[in-house]
């Protein structure tokens, strides 16, 4: 597994991310221990607990998996870090180590000797030494084995962070340090002191002394760690898979069966990721584990790009599940949308179908689903989205706020749909509603044909009810001359303009009135036969009391007229 | 705003709830003047609905607009710290059928002058409310055919109202016609105003904040559109607000996740000597720069000699900020990453 040459500066970001993921879980743990103590209801309690176990594991696994995988390729003893890791995570002896370190006289303590080997379980060599002082201090005959035995402690060779040895010089000075302790229990120098005897053992990587202290150790995993800092310093990560499933059956003996947590961890030092991966998504019940793990495991370029059955790697298809979960909450959904983005296969076709799906209970909601359309260039969704929207206003009854979305989508077609039914208002009730709205539309007018003629057949009753009768004159004829006017219109239209053609005063000039009767010759030209027979009485009176009106004014226009051009 | 606390509706697991924090004078103080402890979480009730707006109506009480068209009123008891609902309209916005399991309308606005209560919705209605009286006061109903967004008083008796359609109405309560007084709108395209705010002291500016981002200033004496136009944000402005007591200072948030602080206070470079050593003006200005020191900075239609600092107190900004408040100096926003920020020294 090789890394490029930005490689060193990535890693120790890679690292960071890891540490930052393990914060987070700690930072949750905390909150639910908390949650777990303060709840009063022993239901509640219970499962806050469980809720603490499962976060814990979850740690317990990342942490290995940041020192296998993540931090592989970084300089420094697989071991050492083994080691911390070790120490971190198990923690059920940290009451005891507590008690026997803080009583007044430690070696008498009847759980002296447990803390010492705990120490030396865990390579804590300072910490055992320190106590054996202590005993050596109290108990002046076993003096002399303390002073040893702390000689040994002192010596042992530990892989060192720095390279300031080689290889073969640790395995040689560790090779020399393994004889003399040999040496030392050949020769019965602890023979009088069985626990400093089992000590020595377990420095020489006994594993029969090393089971024996079982209940210290609690897990396999320490066990197999312990041994190997007792066996095989040195070991490398490719090298443990050799050790770990006899670490496992030697410390279960048989006696119980692994849990999946022990499965996850054997499948994480053979170094399965995949396994890891498919054993961690069956154990937990949510995807936010394994999607994330995986995630980082593919920026290490860990995961062989194989393809799943439908075409997308394993990371995509764990973050589109993940993603997918988020949308069906009211308000991750947003956090959805990123980790739609960062995935380049399907992650577009996945936003699209789930966009549209989020229940638009208020308009702040849709707006902001709308802004993270446009910024992806969604438009069909968010055409689609405003269409709704504007819908829904439409059954309420707020025109303004349909014309609104209309506008956002640019959606000419709906804003049609809104005029007419502006229009069908008028013609019903004789008079518009929502006035505020109609007189205002400022250059949105434009946005569809129906919605300009609205807007200037509003303006022609302005004009009419401010008296400004030939401006309003001009602007009825230019509205159907002009074709702006939807011809079912046109008949509404002319019975508008008889008002004027009756005025005392004359409004329509000559032109005017001659292109008046065109207009209504053109409706009733339009007219089959069949539907003149059915037009009803008022109809008919309709257009003969135009046709009377016209011509009326036509007459008098033309005698208006020629008298001027006269004098 | 009452004591050091902090009003803050968030959604968490399964409801919606509002809670009431205490932002202490423990605690040290970091780089910036963020507050550094955690604020503490003194009580919450469940809230049904989303709160699309609230505001306190006096020490211990809190109005609460809701996406279900419900406007309650919340106390705070001090003593053993709680909350509880105190009175409740239902329904009090909705749309044709108000009956119906659907039939409400959120309400998006509210604003309060104890004991009165003014709220707007999403069905374009606008009501009156008395603390302590069952119904309503008034109800104007279609007062607009678009939503309206946000609501703001002018004077005990004005209302401000904006509306998805581009325009700011005034509304005179003391009227009985159901008609608004005036009626102003942007130029060009009726892009929809989400906030409203009026100058503390000066009550014939007011400033607007639209969906493009944009906020406006208006002088509502004088003509039908904005006296200037100043292109803030990159999506919605969710809330504007002038600073209550140092008014020369504006902040505004919106979708793109920035919070705006507009500051005029450098632009008003010489103040009138007259102003401070009371009655003799000197010679050194002439009649009409007294009159332009006066004038409020955001009416300068200079913009060469009026130089205003815009700074984004949001260093690393990812989702929407949805709303402020602000008060002496301290500063308190929500995002949609479920978080809330203190900072309480603002003008440090």
């Amino acid at each position: 597994m090789t890394l490029p040459k930005h490689g060193v500066f990535m890693l120790g970001r890679l690292v960071q991310v890891s540490k930052n993921y393990r914060s987070v879980i700690r930072a949750c743990m905390e909150d639910m221990h908390q949650a777990a103590v303060s709840a009063r209801d022993p239901a509640l309690h219970s499962q806050y607990s469980t809720q603490v176990s499962i976060l814990s594991a979850m740690e317990l696994i990342w942490n290995l998996c940041e020192i296998l995988f993540v931090e592989a390729a970084v300089a420094g003893p697989l071991l050492l870090r083994l080691l911390d890791w070790v120490r971190l995570h198990v923690c059920d002896v940290d009451n005891m180590v507590r008690e026997v370190l803080s009583s007044e006289n430690p070696s008498k303590h009847e759980l002296f000797w447990n803390v010492v080997d705990v120490f030396v379980l865990q390579g804590r060599m300072d910490e055992a030494r320190h106590l054996l002082s202590k005993e050596a201090s109290a108990n002046p005959t076993s003096v002399n084995m303390c002073r040893i035995l702390d000689d040994l402690m002192k010596k042992m060779p530990v892989p060192s962070l720095g390279n300031t040895q080689t290889l073969t010089e640790m395995e040689l000075k560790w090779q020399h340090w393994h004889e003399e302790c040999q040496r030392y229990l050949q020769d019965g120098t602890f023979a009088s002191n069985s626990h400093m005897e089992s000590i020595c053992k377990i420095l020489l990587g006994d594993e029969n002394a090393i089971l024996e202290k079982k209940e210290l150790m609690t897990t396999w995993y320490h066990f197999l760690v312990t041994r190997l800092l007792y066996s095989h310093p040195t070991v490398k990560p490719m090298e443990l898979r050799f050790y770990a499933q006899s670490s496992m059956d030697l410390f279960l003996g048989g006696e119980s069966s692994p849990e999946p947590l022990d499965t996850i961890l054997m499948a994480a030092f053979e170094f399965e990721l995949h396994q890891v991966i498919k054993e961690c998504s069956i154990a937990l019940s949510n995807w936010w584990f394994v999607a994330h793990l995986t995630d980082l495991l593919d920026h290490c370029k860990l995961l062989q790009s194989h393809n799943l059955y439908f075409g997308s790697n394993m990371r995509e298809f764990l973050l589109l599940e993940y993603a997918s979960g988020l949308f069906s909450h009211y308000s991750l959904w947003q956090l959805g949308v990123d980790y739609f983005d960062h995935c380049p296969e399907y992650g577009r076709v996945y936003l699209e179908l789930h966009i549209e799906r989020i229940p638009l209970n208020t308009e702040q909601k849709a707006l902001k689903v709308l802004r993270i359309c446009e910024q992806r260039q969604m438009h069909e969704q968010v055409r689609s989205i405003c269409k709704i929207m504007a819908m829904k206003a439409l059954r309420n009854n707020r025109l303004g706020s349909a014309l609104s979305w209309s506008i956002r989508a640019k959606d000419a077609a709906f804003a049609t749909l809104i005029s007419d039914r502006f229009l069908k208002d008028y013609c019903e009730k004789g008079c518009f509603s929502d006035l505020d709205l109609i007189d205002n539309l400022g250059p949105s007018m434009l946005l569809s044909d129906r919605l300009t003629f609205l807007g200037k057949y509003r303006e022609f009753h302005r004009l009419y009810g401010e008296k400004r009768f030939s401006e309003a004159a001009k602007l009825l004829l230019m509205l159907m001359t002009a074709h702006i006017a939807p011809c079912s219109f046109w008949m509404t239209l002319l019975t508008d303009a008889l008002p004027l053609l009756e005025q005392k005063e004359v409004i329509f000039s000559a032109e005017q009135t001659y292109e008046l009767m065109r207009c209504l010759e053109d409706l009733t030209a339009g007219k089959s036969d069949k539907q003149k027979f059915q037009d009803d009485d008022v109809e008919t009176m309709k257009v003969e009391m135009l046709r009377l009106a016209l011509a009326r004014n036509l007459a008098r226009v033309i005698v208006k007229e020629g008298t001027l051009e006269g004098s | 705003m009452g004591a050091p606390a902090a009003l803050q509706a968030c959604p968490s697991s399964l409801d919606n709830r509002i809670s009431i924090w205490s932002v202490g004078d423990l605690g040290n103080v970091g780089l910036n003047g963020e507050y550094q402890g955690e604020p503490q979480l003194l009580c919450d009730i469940r809230h049904n609905g989303d709160v699309m707006d609230m505001q306190f109506l006096d020490q211990e009480r809190i109005v609460v607009a809701s996406s279900t068209g419900n406007v309650t009123i919340f106390r705070h008891h001090q003593n053993n710290q709680t909350l509880s609902a105190n009175q409740r309209w239902e329904k009090a916005h909705y749309h044709v059928d108000r009956d119906a399991s659907c039939g409400g309308a959120a309400c998006t606005g509210v604003i309060c002058s104890n004991p009165e209560i003014v709220t707007v919705g999403e069905d374009g209605r606008i009501n009156l409310f008395r603390a302590d009286q069952k119904d309503a006061v008034r109800t104007i109903d279609n007062a607009d055919s678009s939503t309206l967004h946000a609501v703001t008083f002018l004077r005990t008796t004005e209302i401000l109202t904006v509306n998805s359609i581009g325009q700011l109405k005034i509304w005179d309560l003391r009227q009985q016609r159901n008609e608004p007084s005036q009626i102003f709108s942007l130029t060009g395209d009726r892009v929809p105003l989400h906030c409203v705010d009026r100058h503390p002291n000066q009550q014939h500016i007011v400033a607007t904040g639209g969906q493009d981002g944009m906020l406006s200033i208006w002088d509502i004496r004088q003509g039908t559109m904005p006296v200037s136009l100043l292109n803030a944000h990159e999506a919605e402005m969710w809330e504007v607000h002038f600073h209550p007591s140092n008014p020369d200072h504006l902040f505004t948030c919106s979708e793109d996740g920035s919070l705006w602080h507009w500051d005029t206070s450098t632009s008003v470079s010489e103040k009138p000597s007259f102003l401070h050593q009371g009655g003799r003006s000197t010679t050194y200005f002439s009649h009409n720069t007294i009159n332009q020191s006066v004038v409020s900075a955001w009416l300068s239609n200079d913009p060469t000699k009026d130089r205003m600092e815009i700074t984004n107190l949001i260093p690393n900004q990812t989702l929407s900020v949805n709303s402020l408040d602000i008060l002496g100096p301290c500063l308190v926003y929500g995002t949609d990453a479920e978080a809330i920020y203190v900072n309480r020294h603002l003008f440090a």
